[in-house]
This record gives structure tokens, sequence and C-alpha cells, in this order.
């Protein structure tokens, strides 16, 4: 199962450095990572394998979550079907 | 890889545009649970409900924090219970209306729906007995909701029982005086009733279901909204393609977390209800979508062309994005859960009879209106009628869900909270419909219900 990892907000040092950590220490691989920075906004996609997790996705998601919080970030962990459903026929 | 524009398109819906699943609805048969002894009625319904739907709450949790989607409600319908309770007497009817509750409370959902009766062609005791307890059952239960229907376009319409109903609506109204009759919120009567609509307070699970059954009601009238801004200034073929196209997104999202919720609760996947369900927050509202679509403000001459053409257009864009469509699908116009409608009232541009008008072309009826506390039962009635007519010559659902607010006047409001939000009391005409009403009996039903 694939994960989709967005990370959104004002551009600063050690975004992807953090979300690559957090990865690391809970078994999510990272397959693929794409970014953006317009007129300061940062936008990151992550495409990420979770099989491995070594805590429920839901956990890593707040985890997440929470790290973006405490950056001023939007940070998101979701499932990748969601976006297939809803772009793809 | 997925396309950026894309991913950043699903998390703009749900972030700044409101977009969640209004409701998971976990339909339960209760016809198993039928005895003639009112106490061990409650005990099996009880036992069955809270059996089945054990998991339904963790599993609405789990997918949310999975998906990342907003599941803003998940509730329970059961079969109509004057179809289990049959001839038990007034007090096993309350009795069971409480072993509900205690059903909700335990499950921790937000709504149990199913206190309700069919009484299109006429009325049973076990009927009658369960509807003159619904304004104590609706006072004393907090999370039941009750649901009559009326009329149908097959059966007609059956005006003795919308006497029962104007007085029933009065008496709910009185009873919950102190919660600005609250209780007539959780009261819908209906015509052509779905079997199978997730959405309360006019939910239940209908006789012809499984015993178990998963049906998601969709929302996402903010996206909807926005994308009718980012469109400018196309012609009307063109916004209806816009439409369509956010319609088909929004509801794929319903279809996946309804088969991901079938799935881990082992029950079957029912329907997925196309609506564009409206919620008191800023950015989640119908009318605002109507205003976007190039009115004024929802209520001027050419709302009822943009309703109609803003619900097929869901519809279309919707149906294909979903294996099974049912319930009410269509856009609900309620007031008080709407924040541009309650605008629009206070504005003085949206009267009850415009709003009638629009429920001729969209789900589902007089919805969430809160009408002054002195309205006679009459008026009620005639509203009621009148409301109940559209649908069954158009041969579609359409429903009331009038407040008379004890002791409110027009211009005067009413504040129910959360999702159920606020209502301006609007005024109603005076005239009196009351030998009309009075005549009771059943009017036939419509020339082009002969199909066969």
């Amino acid at each position: 199962m694939k994960a989709v990892i967005t990370v959104t907000g004002k551009d600063a040092v050690g975004i992807i450095a953090g979300v690559s950590a957090l990865c690391a220490e809970h078994g999510a691989n990272i397959i693929e990572i794409t970014q953006s920075v317009l007129s300061e906004y940062f936008a990151m996609i992550m495409l990420a394998e979770i099989d491995k997790l070594d805590l429920p996705f839901a956990e890593f998601a707040e985890k997440l979550a929470e790290m973006g919080r405490a950056r001023g970030l939007d940070a998101r962990a979701m499932h990748e079907d969601i976006f297939n459903t809803m772009h793809r026929v | 890889m997925l396309n950026v524009a894309d991913i950043l398109e699903t998390i703009g819906m749900i972030r700044e545009e409101n977009l969640d699943i209004r409701t998971i609805t976990m339909g339960i048969s209760l016809l198993d649970c039928v005895s003639d002894d009112a106490d061990r009625l409650c005990s099996k319904v009880y036992d069955k409900i809270t059996r089945k739907a054990e998991r339904l709450v963790e599993t609405g949790v789990a997918i949310e924090r999975e998906y990342g989607i907003p599941i803003v409600n998940k509730r329970v319908s059961v079969t109509p219970v004057s179809l289990i309770g049959g001839s038990i007497s007034p007090e096993g009817y309350l009795k069971l209306a409480h072993a509900l509750q205690r059903a909700a409370s335990t499950l921790g959902i937000n709504f149990i729906g199913g206190y309700s009766a069919l009484v299109h062609k006429g009325m049973t005791e076990g009927e009658r007995n369960l509807i003159s307890v619904i304004p104590e059952a609706l006072a004393e239960t907090e999370n039941v909701c009750s649901s009559v229907n009326v009329a149908t376009t097959k059966a007609g319409i059956n005006m003795d029982a919308i006497r029962l109903m104007g007085s029933t609506i009065k008496r709910a109204a009185y009873l919950t005086r102190d919660k600005d009759s609250i209780g007539c919120a959780k009261l819908v009567v209906f015509a052509n009733v779905p079997e199978d609509n997730p959405f309360m307070a006019g939910a239940f699970h209908g006789v012809g279901e499984p015993d178990t059954v998963i049906n998601v009601g969709v929302s996402g009238p903010g996206v909807v909204s926005a994308a009718i801004r980012r469109a400018g200034d196309v012609d009307l073929s063109g916004l209806a393609d816009v439409i369509k196209k956010t319609a088909f997104k929004i509801t794929r999202v319903g279809q996946l977390v309804a088969s991901e919720a079938a799935k881990r609760l082992d029950v079957p996947f029912g329907i997925i209800d196309l609506s564009l369900a409206p919620t008191p927050a800023i950015g989640d509202s119908v009318a605002r979508i109507l205003e976007e679509m190039g009115l004024e403000c929802c209520g001027a001459h050419g709302t009822t062309a943009a309703l109609a053409m803003l619900n097929d257009a869901v519809k279309k864009g919707g149906v294909m994005a979903s294996s099974h469509v049912g319930g009410l699908s269509g856009a609900f116009i309620p007031v008080s859960e709407d924040e541009g409608m309650i605008a629009a009232v206070e504005r003085g541009a949206l009267s009850l009879e415009k709003l009638e008008a629009m429920t001729a072309v969209c789900s589902v009826g007089l919805d969430m209106i809160a009408i002054p506390g002195d309205v006679s039962e009459e008026i009620i009635c005639g509203i009621i009628a009148d409301e109940i007519s559209i649908g069954v010559a158009n041969t579609k659902t359409t429903a009331v869900r009038v407040i008379p607010a004890y002791g409110k006047k027009e211009g005067e409001s009413v504040s129910f909270g959360g999702l159920l939000g606020t209502a301006p009391v609007m005024s109603v005409r005076p005239y009196s419909p009351a030998k009309f009403i009075s005549r009771g009996g059943r009017v036939p039903a419509p020339i082009h219900s002969l199909k066969n």
C-alpha cells in the first residue's frame, strides 16, 4: 500500500529532512518526491510505500500532521486511493 | 506518479472547500426482533443494533484518518418501528424510543432513524399508537429521528394522516418549547419516501433491504461553488459541465469510502446518495452556489431555474462515479442548515412560497423552516398538503420539516446548534385551509401513476 504525503506552507529550511527522518524512523520507504516553491509558498509531494510501517498508518499520519503544525505547515499522509479514485476513471 | 495538480486539488477541496463525507449510515433490519411484549421487543432491538453496529464508529474514524477525508456523521437507520411494534401500546412505543436512544448512546452515533410509520394509504392501530407518542419520544430522547410517509404517487395522499401530523408537529413543538421546539427538527413528513436514504431525519431501513447495509451520503457544496468561481464567464453548457465534473470527483470519494466501510464491516454496500448537503459553516452552502451561478441573492427570480440545472448536473456527474445510486439524491435546501439560505431569508429575498417552488426541482422539500409558534394546525396541514402534492404529482420525494417555534414570532429566530443550525422565523399566509383539510379521506393517485 502506498501513501501520498503532502506538505504545504511557507518555505523553510529542513522541511524535507524532517519528513524524510520521520519516514525513516517508522519504516516508510520513499519512492518518489517532488517539490515546488512559488513565491515562498512551498508544496512537497512524496509517494511512500507503507507496508512495513512500525505503527498503524493513522498514527503515522497524526505524527506527520503534528510535525507540520509545529513548523506552521500543513502536512498530511493519505492513502493513495483517494487520489486515484478521484482523478482516474 | 500522480499528477501534482490533482493531488493539490484534492487537498484544497478538503482543506478550503469543506469537502467531506456527510454520513455513513448503517441500515439494520429489526424484523427479526418482533415480539408482542414491549419489554422483550426493546431488549431485542437494543441487542441487535448494538451488535450489528458495534464497530461502525471506530471503522468510520479509521477510514477518516487513513484517507484524510472527514466523515462527519456515523448513523444507524432501522426498520420503521411500527412494523415491528405491531399493536403494542403507546407506552410500549415510547419505551422503544428510549431503547433506540440507549443503543445510539452506547454506539456513540449522532442520530438513529426509523421511529417511523408508512401510512400513505391508511393506518393500523399500531401506527396510530406510534404516532400518538412521537412528540413525547422526540422530547425525551436526543438522537432518535422520526418520519411518517403520508403519500405516494401510487397510492395518493392520506389527508387523515396529514391532519394527524399537523397536531403531532404542534405538540412536538410545545413539548420541546424550552429548546426552541427542537423536537420538530427530528420529525419529517414525506411523500414517496425512499427506503435507503442515509440522511436524517428521514432515514429508515426499508422492508426490501437486506439484514444490514451501508449507505453513504456525500456532500460538497463548497467544492461546487469554488469550481464555478474558478470557471469564470462560461455559458450555461460550460457551467453544467463544470458542475458535472466536480460532482463526479466528490462522488468517487463517497464510493471509495462506502466500499471500504462495507468491506471492513463485512456488510453489503447499498447506495450512494448523490446529494449536495449544506452545513451552517461558511463556504458549505447550496444557496451560495446559486449565487455563484449568477443570482444576486438566493430567492431572486431565476432561482428555481438555477437550482434545477444544478440538481440535474450533480446527478449526471455523480451517477457514473458510483455503482449504485439511491436515497434522496439531489441538492438539499434546508434553511437553518445553510448559511446562504439563512442570509437570503433575513434579507427578505427568500420566502416560503419560493422555497416551495424550488422543491419541485430538487430534493427534498420544505426543510428546517421555522414558522411562528401560533400558526394553526390547519395551516401546517395546508403547508404539508401543498408540498406533498408536489411530490405526488411529480413522482418524486418531497418532505416537510417545519418548526412552529413555540412563543416565537416572525423576525425572531431559533437556534439548535451543530449541524441543525439557526433558522429565522418566516411568515406564512394567514388564510385558512381548514375546511379543505377537515374533509379528510384520501386524495386519489394521479392518472400518471397508472403505468402498468
